[in-house]
């Protein structure tokens, strides 16, 4: 069930892995995160859990290269080699312009092809992004504006772009916020099959408890610096936990 | 231009026997699609306020200019408020406060500017009337050919970052996730529309330049499902009514300026209402 477990930074052998190492972020003299230490390994499932303002964000963004942070984030081949990390990353849904007339070939196009945008794509252009769109069994999905698509829709759309080029490692912000309970099932299904067939490692932003303990082999528990760490089961049972969340012991996820 | 006018003479229109009319034709072709191009990309961006606010820095670019003494201060006006642009993305992107707040700041200290260094000294601000209303009569074959070198550059940013342009102003979080330099392509963009500002107020106006700027996207993207579709209308649409305008401009004796963007409105008014059936 669980590929890969090491529910604590451990050694990082015969698996490729990203180790975040003493990252620490600072803005305007405040400390967001303290000293994060943090290492994953391909195939697992990763899910960042925290309050709001915890700094889940900022540890994205951090990763993303998007802030500047003090620390070291590598990212090291099965090998042991050390190499350049590729990042897929699912933006949360919507800050998306729900007016914008941008079509999901669009959006394609945009982001990996050099042809404009605003010319009529190539054959090889459309079959290249229904193949991308086949990852997440959305073909059908093509021609439609993003303003009309679903939450769910719209998460698998990003996700199968986030997976062109294929990278070491797919992060998600929020994935299941405006994705009704159907939708949710269904979008982490296909990040489990993702996950498997392309042993990629996935990290994930969430307020969605229930579903960690099915799928996630390790839980982040964030606020400023780690609070805990471990299986799903150990997080969400922890004293931390409850605290973090004002629930004064016991769990109600 | 010999070749334009030969053209334009052997078509025998009566509107356009005169050499200012014909140049005036040649500017709005060249016009409606920068500005049609323009468009798209400050209304995907949310930029139609910032957009407006760097026409009222080009005014003071041209307020400087001629104070200077400037020879031509239309190139001293462009450099200026390329300038200007430039210290206003820093600080935009340097401040915690909101971005229509800043533009509120700006754009007002730059009027102000404007007109503090026009009146120095008891002068009086009538001749600087034609930048607000603007005369698209007053082109000389010299400025159309500056402009058709800008609308080339454009087309040629076009061609080349497009794509990115339009990823960077519909989610730049996602844009710079996949490596797209997030930050030079909004600087490239705003320059762009610096100094396009710059060169047209004085055939447009500055008090009706921004809609030029912002109502062919903002009616298009009522019709449009896609960015091949949003583009076509765009740019069309303000061809269109560039040329309608300058003819109406011409038969009702009235600002082109204006015209254009009057009927500019009633293509974003009818867009409105057809806005349900593109779906």
């Amino acid at each position: 069930m669980i590929p890969h477990l090491h529910p604590h930074t451990g050694d990082c052998e015969h698996a490729c892995c990203l180790k975040i190492e003493h990252l620490s972020v600072h803005i305007g003299g405040e400390t967001i995160l303290d000293n994060i230490d943090l290492h994953m390994h391909c195939g697992q499932m990763v899910a960042l859990i925290g309050p709001n303002g915890a700094g889940k964000s900022t540890l994205i963004r951090a990763i993303l290269g998007q802030r500047e942070y003090e620390g070291k984030i590598t990212f090291h081949e099965a090998s042991g080699k050390e190499a350049k990390l590729r990042i897929g990353y699912v933006p949360q849904s919507p800050a998306f312009d729900r007016g914008d007339p941008v079509s999901v070939m669009d959006l394609f196009t945009c982001c990996i092809f050099k042809r404009p945008a605003f010319l009529r794509p190539t054959k090889a252009m459309r079959e290249k992004v229904l193949d991308c769109l086949a990852n997440v069994h959305g073909e059908a999905l093509i021609d439609k504006r993003i303003g009309t698509l679903s939450g769910g829709e719209l998460q698998r759309v990003l996700l199968a772009l986030a997976l062109e080029p294929m990278p070491n490692i797919l992060i998600l912000d929020e994935p299941l916020s405006g994705v009704d309970v159907e939708g949710m099932s269904l979008l982490m299904d296909m990040l489990d099959e993702i996950r498997k067939k392309f042993d990629l490692s996935i990290l994930m932003t969430t307020h969605d408890f229930t579903m960690l303990e099915q799928y996630c082999d390790q839980v982040v528990l964030l606020q400023g610096k780690i609070l805990r760490r471990g299986t799903p089961l150990d997080v969400l049972n922890s004293e931390e936990f409850a605290q973090a969340f004002h629930m004064g012991g016991g769990t109600q996820a | 231009m010999s070749v334009w006018y030969a053209f334009l003479n052997a078509l025998g229109i009566r509107m356009f026997e005169m050499d200012f009319m014909k140049n005036a034709l040649l500017a709005v072709l060249l016009l409606g699609p920068l500005f049609g191009l323009l468009s798209t990309m400050i209304v995907t961006g949310k930029m139609s306020f910032f957009s407006d606010a760097l026409g009222h820095s080009g005014f003071t670019g041209i307020a400087i200019g001629v104070l200077c003494g400037a020879v031509q201060p239309i190139y001293f006006a462009v450099g200026l408020s390329v300038l200007f642009a430039l210290l206003f993305s820093f600080v935009r992107s340097r401040t915690s406060q909101s971005a229509d707040t800043i533009i509120g700041v700006f754009s007002s200290t730059a009027v102000a500017l404007g007109i503090f260094i026009v009146t120095l000294g008891g002068r009086s601000f009538t001749k600087f009337n034609r930048y607000l209303i603007g005369d698209i009569l007053s082109v000389s074959p010299q400025e159309i050919g500056l402009l058709a070198l800008v609308l080339l550059a454009v087309v040629l940013l076009w061609g080349f970052g497009a794509n990115h342009l339009v990823l960077t102003a519909v989610h730049p979080q996602l844009a710079s996730s996949r490596g797209i330099a997030t930050k030079r392509n909004e600087t490239l963009f705003t320059v762009a529309i610096a100094i396009v500002v710059t060169l047209a107020m004085s055939w447009v106006g500055l008090m009706v330049i921004n809609s030029l700027l912002v109502l062919p996207a903002a009616a298009s993207r009522n019709l449009a499902r896609n960015l091949r579709q949003y583009h076509l209308l765009s740019v069309l649409s303000a061809l269109l009514c560039g040329l309608l305008g300058l003819c109406a401009a011409y038969w009702l004796g009235c600002s082109a300026g204006a015209t254009i963007a009057l009927l500019l409105a009633v293509y974003f008014a009818v867009s409105f209402a057809l806005r349900n059936r593109a779906a």
